[in-house]
């Protein structure tokens, strides 16, 4: 189980492979796991009718860290999962930069997709990142997540 | 004898502070270390607590060196 906050841009599917792979050179998840679901939320730029040109993210140094960790721990739990992986940015990010990241692994599907899909979902309601977004006209925070 | 307050994202610049201290006999709970570090002003609707970096309610008691954060609804993800 892995949860870290990154200041610079960084690349989700080599992260993914890179931590899949240690996994398996651990030994531990090795023909243990069936099934990988990746979820990778990347910046629009585009929201609510505007282009948006750039992004800051901001979140609470400490309490963000512990609350993805305790969702981790509970997903773990409750889907038998054999391991997660949750990368978020922070500070100024660019459209197409990657944002997200929701990697678990299991030994059979339905785990890793609903797994993930919850993860994703207490993130995005729960942990304490704000977006603050620049326009052509100015910047702006983002009031509420969209629903889906 | 401390508590202390942090403020995040469109709270903090509205209220144009990051984070203060308060002494811990003067305030009882959550609500009350709103009202005496912001001097009373209401509190916006959307408004998240956490007491040591877990989420509380607005009558969630605090004592010494604990660390009380409002912020908005998230926008993570």
């Amino acid at each position: 189980m892995k949860v870290e906050i990154l200041e610079t841009d960084f690349e989700p599917f080599a992260e993914v492979s890179r931590y899949q792979n240690a996994m398996q050179a651990a030994g531990s998840a090795a023909g243990k796991f069936g099934a990988a679901a990746v979820f990778v939320g990347s910046m629009r730029d585009f929201n609510e009718g505007d282009t948006v040109e750039q992004m800051w993210l901001e979140h609470y140094p400490g309490m963000t860290e512990k609350y993805l960790q305790k969702i981790s721990r509970e997903a773990i739990e409750r889907w038998d999962l054999l391991d997660s992986l949750i990368l978020h940015r922070v500070g100024q990010i660019h459209p197409a930069d990657a944002i997200v990241l929701v990697a678990v692994w299991s030994a059979h599907r339905a785990a890793a997709f609903e797994a993930s899909r919850w993860l994703m979902e207490e993130l995005k309601s729960r942990a304490p990142f704000w977006k603050k977004e620049a326009l052509a006209e100015g910047e702006r925070w983002v009031e509420k997540n969209t629903s889906g | 004898m401390t508590i202390s307050i942090k403020f995040f994202a469109s709270l903090r610049e509205q209220l144009g502070r990051e984070d203060c201290e308060l002494e811990a006999d003067s305030v009882q709970t959550v609500a009350e270390a709103w009202a005496r570090a912001t001097d009373n002003a209401a509190m916006p609707g959307n408004t998240l607590m956490a007491l040591n970096m877990e989420y509380v309610d607005a009558d969630t008691p605090v004592s010494d060196g604990d660390e009380v954060a409002f912020f908005p609804s998230v926008t993570g993800g």
